[in-house]
């Protein structure tokens, strides 16, 4: 869908100078530009790692980082659904923190289905939560999923009674995320199948327009006959699944779980994925594909960092600028297209 | 644009007109520093200028008052006046002397705006007061104004008439870029017609008239500003019913649509006029009152079931509440109706494309590919993307609010021939506008309203322009 040329078959009509066809040739190569912005860095960063490293493209190396990044990459995912609906979800690290913690209790001492299925919907009735307050209220979502935060990390807090949750290696539960399928762990295949879902959801579903308009201009999208305010909770409660299933990912990894996990940190770098892989911050325009890119450059990013051996302190500020440049450029193209 | 020389003459009034995309608005935005020019030269009195930015232009003394309104919603009236040219000392802003010279100016002009409510808060015509008179509070030496009485009503237009022959008397200069040929032949000295870019003539105005700037901007004569009225069956079905209707800014109103007739609604603007068009749609808290549509009662307050159960509405401003400006034509035109290019959510794409193509060669818009972002298109050509968008929606009636507004004129009869031609197809029409001709031309029967309710329903020999500003200004008011 952001993909203009695509589909550009028809033509209809030329406008007598030939003008808006010069016009439509400028946005059109600079929308394939915000299209290449993030992959042409990620393909640069890719090879000055493969060869400055020597283990960087070792396959244990390379499924390793998606393996890590597994939960960051579905909770951007879904993420990038809420932004460009028009909305912003700050409170996934601590839904994420929340689901483990529950996942971690159920599976300590039930079935391990019951443990995953209880993350995933904690995560969704956070979400619904979130949803619900930011449209039947009509309070800022940046606001409400701020507040939201504290409020989920208090409960954590509670469900632990801020103890270290730790299981053992026993169950279905380990399965869950590192049974292995062709040498790749379950957790890598499932967040691809779930990048893909929400990548196609965007791009292809009448609901992924909906969003699309939704963000844009709520206002026209309503008067349009969109259901703004059911698709802005759709995207909520969606984010909010995605950090329940993120969560039940990581604990199976690591098998353990507590309460601070997650957090804001993780909220910011999944937020810092969406925005490097261009999808703006003002709604209305985005892409799931492109956010998961994001999500590996800034992995890439600190993988590099780690077997460079540079000092891990640089590493942040190499982030923060990177995600100035991504910002900045988004809104020199946004002036640029006035 | 290209190779076009024009002289403008201080304490007078130059108009630039043309259809939609002849570059009059490139024009006044080379003369007010927005773009600078690929070649030739811009000279204020014996100084050569080369404007870089609108700061530019400024410190020049040339002011814009632009189409869009430039306001900032979250400061005051006063404040925005004078926004960049405060009354202050070390920073420190004088709030007293600011109302004063506010009010003096606001006197001098004939608005009647407080200075201490909220920009925001304003009707669009109120905005837009608040950017001329920040242009006026410049004591500006050449004024450029882009449509600047689109959204206004005729008083208000009045008003700002004589506002710009004033200034025209305190010797500035006036560059009016306008749609509206009885405006620009009342008010010009001198007339230039663009066409595709290029100078077709600068005439004095009192050499012109209606059809010879018609001619000119057209390159042809235009033989009827109109189509031609089908009769109205009186006997016709019933589409749309609506009865004693109550809800913000709509008090107790109640009117009856037919198929194949064009219902006129007039008034001034703030009448209640949008509004009724919106407590009809739904989208607005309803207190009291039906709406039947065909056997259907709408309730409740959403537009997605009235636009399922066949009522459509082009809202009133098309950029604000009509169109995802960055989004394609095609994402645009389909949005209401992408049920019928699905299957299960899924959008099947040739068969969208084919559907949108239709509905666009049916509207008669011009793009050069689906696939250009609505904002690439002139004003006359997003218009008709909202009516593509609601002949998609296939409606049983429709309610188009300012159909016209910044519209070119070549476009302006296209969407009318439309309008005739939707009514003929069966389709109930109401049209909303503040072009009292354009109520009168197209419509079989006229509501006119005031504080809200309906004042007045005129039709056959009634329905003439004295007896519509009668009811729109009239004192006492029946249901």
């Amino acid at each position: 869908m952001n993909n203009p040329s695509a589909d550009d078959v028809d033509v209809l009509e030329e406008d007598g100078l030939g003008r808006v066809g010069l016009r439509a040739g400028a946005s059109k190569l600079m929308q394939s530009w915000r299209m290449a912005g993030i992959f042409i860095p990620f393909a640069i960063l890719f090879v000055i790692l493969s060869i400055t490293s020597q283990p960087f493209l070792h396959t244990t190396n390379l499924i390793n980082i998606l393996d890590q990044q597994a939960a960051t990459l579905c909770i951007a995912a879904a993420g990038t659904l809420v932004l460009v609906a028009g909305g912003i979800d700050l409170s996934v690290g601590a839904t994420y923190g929340l689901a483990t913690v529950v996942a971690g209790e159920i599976a300590a001492h039930h079935s391990p289905v019951l443990a995953i299925a209880a993350a995933i919907l904690t995560g969704l009735v956070v979400g619904l939560v979130n949803g619900l307050i930011v449209t039947v209220f009509r309070i800022n979502a940046l606001i409400t999923t701020l507040a939201m935060s504290f409020v989920i990390g208090g409960v954590a807090l509670k469900v632990t009674s801020g103890n270290l949750i730790v299981l053992s290696q026993n169950s279905g539960f380990y399965r869950f995320a590192n049974a292995q399928f062709l040498t790749i762990p379950s957790a890598v295949w499932m967040t691809l199948v779930f990048v893909v879902v929400l990548g196609l959801l965007l791009s292809r579903t009448t609901f992924g327009r909906y969003m699309v308009a939704s963000g844009g201009n709520a206002e026209a999208a309503r008067l349009a006959g969109v259901r703004v305010n059911l698709i802005k909770v759709v995207t909520f409660t969606l984010s909010g699944g995605a950090a329940g299933l993120g969560g039940a990912i990581d604990i199976s990894r690591l098998l353990s779980a507590q309460a601070a996990s997650g957090g804001s940190a993780l909220s910011f770098t999944v937020l810092a994925g969406i925005v490097v892989g261009g999808t703006s911050i003002a709604g209305g325009q985005g892409s799931v594909w492109r956010t998961g890119i994001g999500v590996l450059f800034i992995a890439l990013i600190g993988n590099g960092f780690n077997l460079l051996g540079i000092d891990p302190l640089y590493q942040q500020i190499v982030l923060g600028l990177i995600l100035l440049i991504a910002v900045g450029l988004d809104s020199w193209v946004r002036l640029r297209r006035r | 644009m290209s190779d076009v020389s024009l002289t403008i003459e201080a304490g007078r009034v130059h108009a630039l007109i043309g259809e939609n995309g002849a570059g009059k608005s490139t024009l006044g935005k080379i003369i007010s520093g927005v773009i600078e020019p690929d070649e030739g030269t811009l000279t204020l009195g014996a100084r050569h200028l080369v404007l870089r930015s609108p700061r530019e232009a400024l410190a020049n003394g040339i002011v814009t008052i632009a189409q869009e309104t430039a306001i900032v919603p979250g400061l005051t009236v006063a404040e925005n006046v004078y926004l960049g040219s405060e009354v202050a000392t070390m920073g420190f802003v004088h709030r007293r002397e600011a109302r004063r010279r506010f009010r003096a100016l606001a006197g001098h002009v004939g608005f009647d705006l407080s200075p201490d409510d909220l920009a925001g808060n304003l009707a669009t015509a109120d905005k837009q007061k608040v950017d001329i008179m920040r242009a006026l509070s410049r004591n500006a030496s050449i004024v450029v104004m882009d449509e600047p009485t689109a959204a206004l009503s005729s008083d208000e237009t009045a008003a700002l008439h004589k506002t710009i022959r004033s200034l025209a008397r305190r010797g500035s200069a006036v560059v009016l870029i306008s749609h509206f040929l009885s405006e620009v032949l009342s008010l010009s000295d001198s007339i230039t017609t663009l066409r595709d870019g290029r100078l077709i003539r600068t005439v004095d105005a009192k050499s012109a008239t209606e059809e010879s700037l018609i001619e000119g901007m057209l390159g042809r004569s235009l033989t009827a500003a109109f189509p031609v009225k089908a009769p109205a069956d009186v006997a016709a079905p019933v589409l749309l019913e609506v009865e004693h209707l109550s809800a913000p800014g709509v008090v107790d109103c109640s009117l009856v649509l037919r198929r194949g007739e064009i219902l006129g609604i007039s008034g001034l603007v703030g009448a209640g006029r949008s509004e009724l068009a919106r407590a009809i749609f739904r989208d607005a808290k309803v207190s009291a009152g039906r709406v039947r549509l065909g056997d259907a009662e709408l309730a409740g307050h959403s537009p997605h079931r009235s636009i399922q159960r066949g009522l459509a509405l082009i809202p009133e401003s098309r950029k604000d509440m009509g169109l995802l400006m960055g989004r394609s034509v095609r994402e645009n035109v389909s949005l209401s109706r992408l049920d019928l290019v699905s299957r299960l959510g899924w959008i099947a794409a040739i068969r969208e494309r084919r559907a949108v193509s239709k509905v666009l060669e049916k509207t008669n818009v011009k793009a050069a590919s689906m696939a250009l972002p609505a904002m690439m298109l002139s004003g006359g050509n997003q218009q008709k993307l909202l009516f593509a968008r609601s002949v998609m929606c296939s409606p049983s009636v429709l309610i188009a609010d300012e159909p016209t507004r910044g519209v070119d004129v070549g476009s302006k009869r296209a969407i009318y021939d439309l309008l005739v031609e939707m009514a003929h197809d069966g389709m109930g029409i109401i049209v909303i506008s503040s072009e009292l001709e354009e109520v009168l031309g197209l419509a079989h029967r006229v509501l006119v309203m005031r504080h809200g309710r309906i004042s007045a329903e005129l039709s056959g020999e009634d329905m003439n322009q004295q007896a519509v500003l009668a009811a729109a200004f009239a004192e006492n008011v029946a249901g």
